[in-house]
């Protein structure tokens, strides 16, 4: 129902191609991180699912393309919490957040009792109740990162797209808000499509993989299966531990000691 | 804002309140900006080489209400002056001064540039030039009984921000609003320099067309208000109902495009309102500098940033600014006028400067 199918992607910024052929599904209530060294097309993917970006082949949210949507209908099926949202100094939390509510209103709309009702229960959910009228400019990077998706989950879409969503935040803020998204999903089914850097992270909160290099996605499935040594030293040049967590989670732990060159021949 | 804090309600128990923190017309302010309005357009119908006093300009004013009318004893020759000269050009000031101020305001929110004014994208360059030239070539010319002079003063305007528009869409595609800010400048450049070329070339009309520049209230009766108004209401009305995209627009293009808002078409239609509006009201009365930019400053600084706020108050004291202005414009060396432009720098530069000095620099 709210499937994310991606078949034949190609995304191109003026003529560099940085995404090609990718095809990928993601079911309704997975979180599938998109894994893979700097510049191999993460965020462009992300980008691409909302709209933000031009790219060929096609983008299915449930049955209905991408493409086909209008603006409005698509904020209402995809949220996007950006890696470095823009917040207006000024702002108060409550206004930011109530941005959400935009795809649910008209063009000349006003936002209703309904609408501040789902920000309120927003806000108390994510422990922000308190910091209502508090300024943006004068959060700490956690509640930052907390506003940012809060305003996200305002959009009540089913697909929430989130681009690196612990990059500035030490590792207690980090889990608290992985744990935020996690809870979220399992309890209303969210589809969650994140773009992850922290291979740990990832194979801890991600059902699925995906590793992309080079705009090319060269592996895809549990994190048992795509995080092994070989794999992170062959795509990332990096030599790296592996451990097993949790059952199927899997902690990556970087070994200081040999450069990557020396690393890859060693390789069977 | 201590003394605000006290007379406004607690956030708890307002029937609408279930969120702290959202933006709302603080209606003391509002109030304010009205009496004020009223205070001023009343002294700019008071002040002028006839005394007049205050119980005839009452008289007058009522004389038209049927239950009033056989209860006026004013002189005609009074009424007259307060009628065709005096109260149109309060008005006329005062729907000015909150076009201007709106259209700034409008433009700042629009380009998210707290320095983007009406004639940012040549608006006042191109009705300088289409002014200049009829005052130069065709000079007492009317059209359908509209004097020509304002007429190309309006194509001139309209006509350099579609050339702006026209030229940023090429050059960047309006991905970027600096592509268009850029076209902008190259236009009123261009604009300017052809504008200085005749003026310069056509002695005998260069003071006519300084005066004219540096703007001015002048009007014969009515005309000129009538002639404004449609498009100054059509143009506050379009950009007073994008209070909520323009506030929604401070996330970033790419954001407000992930919440299902096109920013270049609330930007199109915007700038499209406010230029109109401005284009009508500079074809009447010049240039008049700096109020788009000092007034939603002000009250930026004053009551906060959400265009919820303001732009109904930008143009509550816009129009109070420019009546102001006007009454000074035109008494300070009676019986001469200075040229109103120079009433709001001079005036409006310190001002901004005590404001800007007596709030939070970060406010900025």
């Amino acid at each position: 129902m709210n499937d994310v199918v991606l078949r034949g992607v190609e995304i191109a910024y003026e003529s560099e191609v940085v995404v090609s052929g990718l095809d990928l599904s993601v079911s309704s209530g997975e979180w599938l991180a998109l894994i893979g060294p700097n510049g191999a097309g993460k965020t462009s993917i992300l980008r691409a699912i909302a709209r933000l970006v031009a790219y060929s082949g096609e983008i299915r949210i449930g049955t209905q393309a991408v493409a086909d949507m209008s603006g409005r209908e698509l904020a209402r099926r995809v949220a996007m919490v950006m890696q470095e949202p823009h917040m207006p100094e000024g702002m108060s939390v409550s206004q930011y957040v109530l941005l959400g509510r935009s795809p649910h209103l008209a063009y000349f709309g006003k936002e209703g009792r309904g609408d501040q009702r789902v920000v309120a229960d927003i806000l108390e959910r994510l422990a922000l109740g308190r910091l209502a009228a508090r300024r943006l400019d004068h959060l700490s990077g956690g509640e930052r990162q907390r506003a940012a998706i809060a305003r996200a989950l305002a959009q009540q879409a089913p697909v929430l797209l989130v681009d690196e969503p612990t990059s500035s935040l030490d590792v207690g803020r980090q889990q608290e808000v992985l744990e935020l998204i996690d809870g979220l999903r399992a309890e209303q089914g969210l589809t969650v499509i994140a773009a992850m850097h922290d291979l740990t992270l990832a194979g801890q909160y991600a059902h699925r993989l995906a590793l992309l290099v080079a705009g090319k996605l060269v592996a895809v499935g549990s994190p048992a299966e795509v995080l092994t040594e070989p794999a992170i030293a062959d795509h990332y040049g990096a030599q790296v531990r592996v451990l097993q967590l949790n059952g199927a989670g899997r902690a990556v732990i970087p070994i200081r000691g040999h450069a990557a060159a020396a690393v890859e021949n060693q390789l069977p | 804002m201590q003394i605000l804090a006290r007379f406004s309600r607690p956030v708890g128990d307002a029937p609408e309140a279930l969120l702290q923190g959202l933006p709302r017309l603080p209606w003391l302010w509002a109030g304010a900006g009205a009496v004020a309005l009223l205070g001023a357009m009343v002294l700019g119908v008071l002040v002028g080489p006839v005394h007049i006093g205050l119980g005839t300009v009452v008289q007058v004013l009522v004389a038209p209400i049927p239950l009033f009318g056989g209860m006026s004893s004013a002189d005609p020759g009074q009424a007259s002056i307060l009628w065709s000269l005096r109260i149109p050009r309060v008005v006329l000031g005062a729907v000015v001064g909150a076009m201007l101020a709106t259209a700034g305001a409008a433009y700042q929110g629009a380009f998210r540039n707290p320095l983007a004014d009406p004639y940012l994208l040549g608006a006042a360059a191109g009705a300088n030039l289409g002014a200049t030239l009829a005052i130069a070539f065709a000079p007492g010319t009317s059209v359908i009984g509209v004097n020509v002079v304002p007429l190309a003063g309006f194509i001139g305007a309209a006509a350099a921000v579609a050339g702006a528009y026209a030229l940023g869409r090429t050059v960047t595609g309006l991905r970027n609003t600096t592509g268009l800010i850029l076209a902008g400048v190259a236009i009123a450049a261009f604009f300017n320099a052809i504008q200085t070329y005749i003026q310069q070339s056509q002695t005998n009309s260069i003071r006519q067309v300084y005066s004219w520049i540096l703007g001015r209230l002048v009007t014969a009766g009515w005309d000129g208000v009538l002639l404004v108004l449609p498009y100054v209401v059509v143009s506050v009305a379009v950009i007073l109902l994008h209070r909520r995209l323009l506030d929604a627009l401070s996330v970033g293009d790419e954001e407000v495009t992930s919440l299902g808002i096109s920013a270049r078409r609330v930007r199109l239609i915007v700038v499209i309102a406010a230029t109109l509006g401005t284009a009508a009201v500079v074809a009447i009365a010049g240039t008049i500098a700096f109020v788009g930019i000092i007034v939603p400053h002000t009250v930026r600084l004053l009551v906060g940033r959400s265009y919820r706020v303001v732009i109904p108050l930008s143009l509550l004291f816009g129009a109070t600014f420019l009546v102001l202005a006007d009454t000074v414009a035109r008494t300070l060396a009676a019986p001469a006028e200075l040229p109103i432009g120079v009433i709001t720098a001079l005036v409006g530069a310190p001002f901004f400067i005590v404001v800007m000095r007596s709030t939070r620099a970060a406010a900025l």
